[in-house]
């Protein structure tokens, strides 16, 4: 037999129950069309690839045929130079994005020309001692400086293996628009990215081709189907210090 | 008192502001107005991206989340390019926005103070003129 | 130096005048310096494409290295329960603040971009041993703070030694922190070795404690005081048992790379100066390190006949200087030598591929780096002269002991 008070305390616990439950189920009806909705809004957020942008399926490429580069063509370094508003300087405080390496081997006396550029590896040591992350890794490969975040300390020039970066040591004037560089940021080869979101390929391996070396070819080294996954899976090509174990996405034939 | 002497010194010294401000409207080559205004050069073009009172307000946040879209994920083309920025703004005499004291970006910084290091790196004109 | 109002001993007032004109006349001069090669870029130094790290970072890696180091005197007094190093703690600990603070000003101001400061604080890419850096090296001024503390407030007294083994751990990993970032650089023959760290750590004890020991001769020469002979022996000894494990340790490293047939060519020219006619690396090393940095200090600290308080500081200024001369080898002899992208070939380009570099520093990279070694000295000056850091037991000891 309940008592008059325990009817009462029961009465109010069941009171208390209705009411949270009440408040859950309003409170969920509230909350659910939100939850839906941010998932929706998660699955729009305009992945770089749906927006335009760099698309991570990809992986920029180059492969360089050292066998059809001549000891003393500088057409790839000339074309980089202008696209890229380069000074064209050899000085010590020059900056150079990309250069001709002459290379002899010492106990054969073979001797061979390629071109040199920003490597844009898959493990970039540039990216990991960057103490900002200006120095880092677009989702298509493409290993690039951002500018705003640099602080020109120099550490990606000591890092890189391939002498990829250069220091900019004075006040810069008449940049291209679509270049920006300026004093006390570092920079290097940037596969002409600026090209390439316009569906067009990087200014040496035009260069080379109008030229008529065709040496240079680029490409999505993902993509079984293009003209460089198709040649660097049926030819032999080697990678610059691939003892290093950073898979560069240049790769050369011929060394 | 001491309140109607703070008063008093307070007018006295905005009142010299104005009349200098006003009389010196003139002296640096800008457009000579008795207004507190900088003067800047309009756009060639067409409505910004926004009304002018929130693009005053609001430019610095959306040219810095612009870049980072742009240089990270390389998204071009979009509503806050600096290209397109400078494409609209840049003067017809100089073709820039930054050289001469009248032209867009510097008209209103050197009136505010606010030094921008974004033409270190950024070419100021845009690009048919820059690659002239 | 007389006992002041305030009851501590400290720094005569015309002493202390000229020495705040000596360091912030320095200091001025060096952020002149700083300011000139911000305003025109580097391209007003001596470096280049090549040797983009030049004498500022050698300056800078010192008083960073030797920072860390001097500390060790307050820790084996707080930590380790060494009664005669216990009045110099507060010393010790100030050197550390200070010599931190003039390394740090140097590294910052040699940035290409020193006004992106904020950015550095700011976003960090915790890969990177330099994201690290920022925080071990503040946060080093921070514990060492809380430890001056500790011993300069009476009722902090019993945990000066739980602060003390804070700042020692601490230090070891700022010290790992600043030898890897040579260590994690696998592109250069130079570095890209585990043994850098522990190095490093080695250096900055003899380091310091050079530092210190020269620092500490001074103060008691201007009290017209000497270090009494049994402290003046054992930090004498300690020196030279730093200096000969970093000896070691440095032979270690050579030993090693010329072992490795592919590290021959880089051990030839930083040894032996092939490749490049008048190389000044070899007689830096040899000379500036090994013989005075080194063997010579060692012959001054442990000859019987020598080792006396004039020998102590004639090879702690011998240590400081072969400092200099090895971090003068390592960073820029390290970055002189090319790349080595094609083993096995001969190599060149308009890029300075396969050429070795030279590196001339100039007047503002002499200026800037002094400027941090006259930022130190200026706060260690103002430290002494305002609180009671200098070892006040000892200096009440002397001037109670009647003159013989």
């Amino acid at each position: 037999m309940s008592k008059p008070h325990d009817t009462g305390a029961e009465q109010a616990m069941s009171g208390r129950r209705a009411f949270l439950g009440l408040a859950a189920g309003v409170g969920g009806l509230l909350l659910a069309p939100g939850v839906h909705l941010m998932e929706i809004a998660h699955a729009a957020v305009p992945s770089a690839a749906t927006a335009g942008g760099a698309n991570p399926k990809v992986r920029w490429g180059l492969l360089i045929d050292t066998t059809k580069c001549e000891s003393g063509c500088t057409d790839c370094v000339g074309a980089c130079n202008t696209e890229n508003g380069l000074s064209g300087g050899t000085g010590p405080t020059d900056s150079q994005w990309i250069r001709k390496i002459e290379i002899k081997e010492i106990k054969t006396g073979r001797t061979q020309s390629l071109p040199v550029m920003c490597q844009h590896c898959a493990e970039p040591p540039c990216v990991d001692v960057c103490p900002t992350g200006a120095s880092f890794k677009r989702a298509d490969g493409i290993v690039l400086v951002d500018r705003h975040s640099c602080i020109g300390c120099r550490y990606c020039v000591m890092a890189c293996p391939y002498k990829a970066r250069s220091f900019v040591h004075e006040p810069l004037t008449n940049q291209k628009a679509d270049v920006p560089r300026g004093k006390g940021c570092v920079e290097g080869c940037t596969l002409c990215v600026h090209r390439i979101d316009k569906g067009q390929g990087p200014a040496c391996v035009e260069a080379c081709a109008k030229a008529g070396h065709h040496a240079m070819l680029f490409g999505d080294l993902n993509d079984p189907a293009s003209e460089i996954a198709r040649k660097v899976r049926e030819l032999q090509s080697t990678q610059l210090r691939a003892d290093l174990r950073l898979d560069p996405g240049v790769r050369y034939q011929g060394l | 008192m001491r309140a109607l002497r703070v008063i008093a010194l307070g007018s006295v010294v905005m009142l010299t502001a104005l009349l200098s401000a006003a009389s010196a409207g003139g002296a640096d080559g800008r457009v000579a107005v008795a207004s507190l205004q900088p003067a800047i050069q309009p756009a060639s073009r067409g409505p910004c991206v926004a009304e002018p009172a929130v693009m005053r307000r609001t430019h610095p946040d959306m040219l810095r989340h612009q870049r980072d879209d742009t240089v990270h994920l390389g998204v071009r083309d979009a509503r806050a390019s600096l290209k397109d920025c400078i494409g609209c703004h840049a003067s017809a005499q100089t073709g820039s926005v930054a050289k001469a004291p009248t032209d867009f970006c510097v008209g209103c910084h050197s009136y505010a103070a606010v030094k921008i290091d974004c033409f270190e790196c950024h070419s100021s004109k845009p690009q048919a003129v820059a690659q002239r | 130096m007389k006992q002041t109002l305030h009851g501590f001993y400290t720094l005569e007032e015309r002493i202390f005048y000229v020495l705040v004109l000596i360091g912030g006349g320095l200091v001025a001069v060096g952020l002149l310096a700083a300011h000139f090669m911000e305003e025109h870029g580097h391209i007003v130094t001596g470096m280049n494409n090549q040797v983009v790290w030049g004498l500022p970072h050698v300056f800078a890696i010192f008083l960073i290295v030797a920072a860390s180091g001097v500390l060790n005197v307050a820790s084996i007094g707080s930590v380790f329960g060494e009664k005669l190093y216990k009045p110099r703690a507060p010393l010790s600990g100030l050197l550390c603040v200070a010599m931190l603070a003039g390394g740090l000003m140097v590294l910052m101001l040699d940035l290409g971009r020193p006004e992106r400061l904020v950015i550095a604080a700011t976003h960090y890419n915790f890969k990177s041993v330099f994201a690290w850096n920022v925080f071990l090296y503040s946060g080093m001024v921070a514990i060492v703070a809380v430890y001056l503390w500790t011993m300069f407030e009476r009722r902090m007294n019993r945990w000066t030694r739980p602060a003390g083994l804070a700042a020692l751990v601490w230090r070891f990993a700022l010290t790992t922190g600043t030898g890897s970032i040579f260590g994690f650089l696998v592109a250069r023959q130079a570095y890209q070795s585990a043994l850098l760290a522990p190095l490093f750590i080695v250096l900055s004890f003899a380091w310091g404690l050079a530092v210190f020991l020269g620092v500490q001769s001074a103060m008691y020469a201007w009290n017209g005081q000497q270090l009494p002979p049994a402290v003046q022996q054992r930090m004498a000894r300690l020196l030279g048992v730093f200096v000969a494990a970093a000896l070691y340790l440095v032979g270690v490293y050579h030993l090693t790379n010329l072992y490795f047939a592919r590290q021959g060519a880089f051990e030839a020219f930083i040894l032996l100066g092939h490749g490049d006619a008048g190389s000044v690396f070899p007689p830096l090393f040899w000379g500036g390190y090994v013989l005075a940095g080194a063997l010579v200090p060692l012959l001054l600290l442990f000859h019987p006949r020598l080792g006396g308080p004039r020998s102590t500081l004639a090879a702690s200024a011998l240590v400081v200087a072969g400092a200099f001369a090895l971090l003068y080898v390592f960073i820029i002899g390290g970055q002189a030598f090319p790349l080595d992208i094609f083993p096995g070939f001969e190599v060149s380009s308009s890029f300075a591929d396969g050429a070795i570099s030279t590196y001339r520093a100039s007047l503002p990279e002499w200026l800037l780096g002094l400027g941090g070694v006259g930022t130190a000295f200026l706060l260690t000056t103002i430290g002494i002269r305002v609180l009671d850091f200098l070892p006040q037991d000892d200096f009440a000891t002397l001037n109670a002991a009647p003159k013989d």
